[in-house]
Parts: structure tokens; sequence; C-alpha cells
């Protein structure tokens, strides 16, 4: 089976290592993975400020840089549901490339949803160790109505114990330009989210969603936290792989 | 809130609820409390998810055919012997009401919980004309004595603990008296009691009003609404049109999801319905019966973004599940209608400009949606919205300038490794142990209280070259 890695801005430029685990792991199962060069974005950032010529462009360009795959994996619950669910809307106005976007649609999924839907994967190797916590990412649980695939994966691995994280569907606070144009309230959603992440005792916290990974993992970084903030793919792999 | 309060931005009004601890303590427990009722009554409850289907169906159905359903509301109030009274404004509904008032020598008015009394300033404008409104919903009795506005669409005192309510009864009724809800409870409705004995005037909303049979239908805990339309001689009622529904059959599908969704109750302790004046024979109701239908911005809406918005119920599950409203109350959004459907509805009452922060206050993480007995689409609304505060040019230049570089290197990856380029070299300075700690300007509002990653030494881009 063939697919392609859809990086996302956040995956390029900040956790290139969530992507190297991403093609480590995916090739591991027999996978063929390609990186269609000249990726930047899916939009989202423009989309949900309300600047919609701006990610109609984006999505354009994202639409014909994947016109070629087979499928298509994102490590951001996020990022796979915009381009699955407003991809087609924005580009409506042109008929070709609006049914080029509902292709792109029909073959994109985030990572877990990948390997659970389309690789049919139920358990899976890896030399992670450690007691982990999951939380879930508003795109990926409500947008895109996902909650079993990772905690799956996750509990089938030999080395790893999961523990429930209370609330784990409330949000981190994240929210994208939100997180900056209201620093305080995005902080005080995340401190609620972390005390609930210390009160499992798990040494790793794990997420399938960068943006939720850059808020969770730069809070907890900063009050000093033991616990880490792990990519699904991270631990799948195996961290070192990162 | 009054227009001096709303002078203070909303990030300082947010920020002060942040740091007020008695709101923390009472709105963590009263919305955790509302979301687990919520979610075990759904549970036991498997023809709920249709029953929201259905119920939304029904919202857009009348949408579709909203003056006609009105129409067929208004003949059958009159033909119960009620007036129908159509107001295009909260201005021109509160006239409505203080008219009445004047005409038939009203001093005191007792009132049943209603937030299109709220939306109009209904209990300001009594006082300035000489008729005293008394709130006889415990929550809203509360907030009168306190001078406040409702800080929930159903708990209007939710921002307030059980000891500032013996606090402020204490201080307001003269006495002493614990913090103990049943007390205090106890106490209310004695001071009531006399009110409702003396009111010239009862005022309440309409949860619903049924086309077909002219009933107007009031959901409540206390009971209070059914001393408030059945003891003064004049009943009115205030609501916005677009609470009409066709039929009883329709009230009872609502019905079984509202309360639910509200209070986690299969159904209010009371259900109220009123059919016009008191008819010969009948031992109780008012003489008079007013229904006043309130467009007040609703109308401009059927056609437009907030189309789905007039689908509300008013019940308040969004506010609870609202990961912004559940850190910040009601009070710091600054107007009538709080929380994420709140939003939407100040737009629409008061228009785009009115919500050029209040647009930004979601982290659109879909709660709201997930909750909705009629699965109105909030965030999607949201955004559309700041489309148009974009196109509009209500969103400050500033904004819209970043937002336009941004789309211009998104667009070119060339732009793009030039832009992780420059900030590979600029974040320098402020690099500790692989993180950075501190970043100047804009950057500052993430890095106060959050590490960031630094730019890669290698993008994944760059990495893939060797991993082919």
């Amino acid at each position: 089976m063939k697919a392609s890695l859809m990086i996302t801005c956040l995956g390029d430029l900040l956790f290139p290592e969530v992507g190297v685990a991403m093609v480590t792991l995916l090739r591991r199962l027999g996978v063929e993975v390609d990186f269609p060069e000249g990726q930047t974005c899916c939009g989202m950032p423009l989309f949900n400020s309300g600047y919609h010529a701006g990610a109609a462009e984006v999505a354009a360009r994202t639409v014909r840089l994947f016109e070629a795959s087979e499928h298509v994996v994102v490590p951001s619950g996020s990022c796979a549901w915009m381009v699955k669910t407003e991809f087609p809307g924005l580009l409506k106005h042109d008929p070709a490339l609006r049914a080029a976007a509902e292709r792109l649609a029909a073959k994109t999924r985030e990572l877990s949803q990948f390997l659970v839907e389309v690789l049919r994967v139920d358990r899976i190797e890896s030399s992670f160790k450690g007691t982990v916590t999951y939380h879930d990412s508003c795109h990926l649980l409500r947008g895109l109505g996902e909650s079993a695939a990772a905690r799956k994966l996750l509990k089938s691995l030999r080395g790893v114990e999961l523990v429930e994280l209370p609330e784990a569907d409330q949000c981190c606070g994240f929210g994208g330009s939100f997180s900056v144009r209201l620093p305080d309230v995005s902080t005080a959603i995340l401190d609620k989210k972390l005390a609930n992440v210390e009160r499992t005792g798990a040494d790793c916290l794990v997420a399938c969603d960068a943006g939720c990974l850059m808020q969770m993992g730069g809070g907890l970084s900063r009050r000093g936290s033991r616990v880490r903030a792990l990519h699904l793919a991270q631990i799948l792999a195996g961290e070192d792989k990162g | 809130m009054s227009d001096e309060a709303l002078k203070v931005s909303f990030p300082k009004r947010a920020g002060a609820a942040l740091k007020d601890a008695f709101l923390q303590e009472a709105l963590t427990i009263a919305t955790t409390k509302f979301i687990e009722l919520r979610r075990e009554s759904f549970a036991g409850f498997p023809q709920g998810e249709a029953l929201r289907d259905r119920a939304r169906g029904i919202k857009e159905a009348t949408l579709q055919r909203l003056d006609f359903y009105l129409g067929q509301l208004a003949d059958s109030v009159e033909r119960l012997g009620g007036r129908v009274h159509w107001a295009a404004t909260g201005e021109e509904a509160r006239e409505t009401v203080l008219r009445l008032c004047r005409d038939r020598g009203v001093r005191m008015a007792v009132k049943s919980k209603s937030m299109a009394t709220e939306e109009i300033d209904l209990n300001e404008a009594l006082e300035r004309a000489g008729v005293t409104p008394v709130e006889t919903d415990l929550g809203e009795y509360i907030i009168q004595l306190a001078h406040e506005k409702p800080s929930h669409i159903i708990a209007p005192a939710i921002h307030k603990t059980k000891g500032q309510v013996a606090e402020l009864f204490s201080k307001e009724l003269h006495g002493q008296f614990a913090a103990d809800p049943e007390v205090l409870t106890a106490v209310a409705r004695k001071a009531l009691r006399e009110k409702f004995l003396q009111a010239d005037m009862g005022i309440t909303g309409a949860n619903f009003a049924v086309a077909e049979t002219g009933t107007v239908v009031l959901v409540t805990n206390e009971g209070n609404g059914r001393m408030v339309t059945s003891l003064p001689r004049i009943h009115v009622a205030v609501m916005g049109m677009e609470k009409v529904i066709p039929s009883m059959t329709d009230l009872m599908v609502f019905l079984a999801i509202l309360a639910r969704s509200a209070t986690g109750q299969k159904l209010s302790s009371y259900t109220t319905l009123v059919r016009g004046p008191r008819q010969p024979g009948e031992l109780e109701g008012p003489e008079e019966f007013h229904l006043i239908l309130m467009d007040n911005g609703r109308s401009r809406q059927i056609a437009g973004t907030l189309r789905e918005a007039l689908y509300c119920l008013r019940c308040g599950a969004c506010l609870n599940v609202c990961p912004v409203y559940r850190q910040i109350g009601g009070h710091a959004y600054g107007y009538t209608y709080p929380g994420p459907i709140g939003i939407l509805l100040t737009a629409m009452l008061k228009g785009n400009a009115s919500v050029k922060d209040l647009a930004h206050a979601s982290s659109l993480c879909g709660a709201c949606k997930d909750v909705c007995p009629v699965r109105i689409d909030i965030p999607r609304m949201l955004i559309e919205l700041r489309e148009q505060l974009d196109r509009e040019k209500i969103a400050p230049w500033t904004e819209r300038t970043v937002f336009t570089l941004a789309a211009l290197i998104l667009k070119s990856p060339a732009l793009f490794r030039a832009a992780a380029a420059a900030g590979r070299l600029l974040q320098r300075p402020f690099l500790r142990n692989g993180r950075v700690r501190s970043l100047p300007l804009l950057f500052a509002r993430w890095t106060a209280t959050r590490d960031l990653p630094p730019v890669a030494s290698k993008t994944f881009t760059e990495r893939w070259k060797e991993m082919k």
C-alpha cells in the first residue's frame, strides 16, 4: 500500500520528529510512504479567523499537491478535519477543484484512524515503555467522531499502561489564534487540563494533534513537570526513533 | 451590562473574571454538575438522539413559514380573548408594556424568569415609569436584590456562592440567615408570597407558543411561573417571534429534550400551559392576556448567516460545556446572552460591531454543538461571523495585515522556507535548554505562560531528503 504524508505546518517546522516517527512506523507496517514536496499548511489558521479567500488559495494548492496520492495520512486531527470537511466548501466555485477536493477528502485520514480503519492494525510492537494518558483533541473527537482508535493502539502495546485522563474530552485551550488572542483564558483552560494530567500519575501525555501538543507540552515544560507530551506516532514507533 | 461596564475591553473583563475566586468556585461546581446531569439524563434515553433531529427539523420547517405560523398564533390567541401586539424592535416591546401599565394603573408587576425581557431591559424601564418589578424566580430574585444581571440563561445567579447569597439576603431582607439553600429559599418564598398578592400585572416570557392552539408554554422549576400567570389581573407574555411552534405534538418533542439538556430532568417540575385570559366559568386566571411578539433583529437573520441561532431553545447547555464560559462566566461577555450561543445572539440583536472581540471568544472546540438539543452548528457560525468581521473591515487593520501576510507565506513554499529560516535565526537569543521561554511583541502572549518548541534545526522537509 502507498500513502502520502501530509506533514502540516506545525509538524514540518516545530515537530519534525513526529513526521520521522510516522514514516518509521508506516514503513514498519509495510506502507510505501511518499512526501509530496512543496507542502506548507492546510490553511486552517486563515479559515478559522475568517480569512476565507486566503484559506481557499492554500486549500487549492494542497488539493493539487496530493492529486496523485492513493492515501493521505495526517498527524493532526484538526488538519485532517479541515481537509475532509472544509476544503470542498471552500473550493465550491470551481467545479473541477471542488471535485478534486472531494476526492482528497475521501482519501485523507488522521494517523490513528488510518492505522485502524485503513491498515486494520489491532496491535503494534514498540520499544516504548511507561504509563501514558490520552487527551482527546477536539477536532478528532467531535469533528471526526474518533475516540477509540488511539486508545485501542495504546492498549495493544506490551510495555505501556494507559490510564484514563479525567475530562479527557475537554479542550486544552489551544484553539489556534485563540491561544494568543485571549492568552489568559487559554492558559486557565490549560491549567485545568494539566491538573487532570498530573492527577493520573502518567509519565507521558499522548495526543493526535500538533496544536494540542504545542499547548499542553508548552504548559508542562513551563511548570517543570516530569510529564512529557508526545505524539501517538512517537509512542508507536518507539520514541528513540523520532 | 451598562454601557459604562462595556468601556472596559472584553479581554480585561475576562481577565478580571479569572481572578475572581468566588466566581471560579461557583462556576466550576455548577457547570460540572450540569454537565453530569445532562449526560446521565441522555444516557438513559436512547430515543433522545432521534428526538433532537426531529426537534431541529421542526424549527427549520417553522422558520420556512414563520409568517404563516405567527399569523395562526395571533388568530388563536385573539379567538381566546387575548390581545396580540407586534413589536418590530425592543423599544416597541418595552413601550407596549409601559402603555399597558399606564392605561391600567399598574403599580407593581411580578415577573417569571424571562430572557426576552432582559434583552429589552424591561425592569429598568418599569422602574423609571414608577412601576415596581419583582422577579420571582429565585435566581432572578437574588440578582435583582444584588442589582446585577443574569450570568447564565437558565441559572441567572450561577456566579454566586451560597455564602454570598446568605450575606445578600441578610443585608437586604434584614435578618441573619445561614448559608443553607433550604433556609434561603424559605426566606425568599416568604418575601415573594406577599408580592404575588399585591401585584397588578404578571410578566412572563415564553419557552414556546403553539400556533394551532394559542398556548403559551412556560417551563419552570419553582412554580412561580404559574403564580405569575394566575394571580395578578393582567398577564403579559413577551416572546421572541422565533419561539412559535406549529402544534401540541411538536411541543411534546421539545419538552422531551429541553429539560434534559438544561438540568438533566426528564421534565421540569412545572410545565405551565396558558391559553388566553380567564374564560367564563373558570375559577382562576387573569382578566386580560397580552402576547407581545418581538422581532428585534430576528427576522433579518431568517435568510442570514445566523439563521440557525433562531432554533435556540435557551436551555443553556452550550454554556455549561464551553471551556471559555466555564472560566469567565456570563458577565464578562457583557451582553444579555452569554456563552457561545450568546455571541451569535448578540450579533443578531446588536450588530456585528458589538462582537468584534467576542467572535473570537471560542477555541472552536465544538462541545457546544455536541450538546445543543437542536444541534445548532455554533462553531461554524462563529467562523462565518469572523469572516464577516474581516469583510466588513470591523476586524482591526493590524489583524487583517497579519493574516494577509500569513496567506502570502502559506501560498508559497519558497516564502514558507524563508520564514522558517528567519524564525530559526531570530529565536536564537531566546533559546534555553532547547525551549523558547520568552519572546517579545505578539509572541509574548504565548510565552508569558507557556514554552514554545523552537523552529527545528532541520524541518521535516529537510529531514525527508535523508529518509527517502
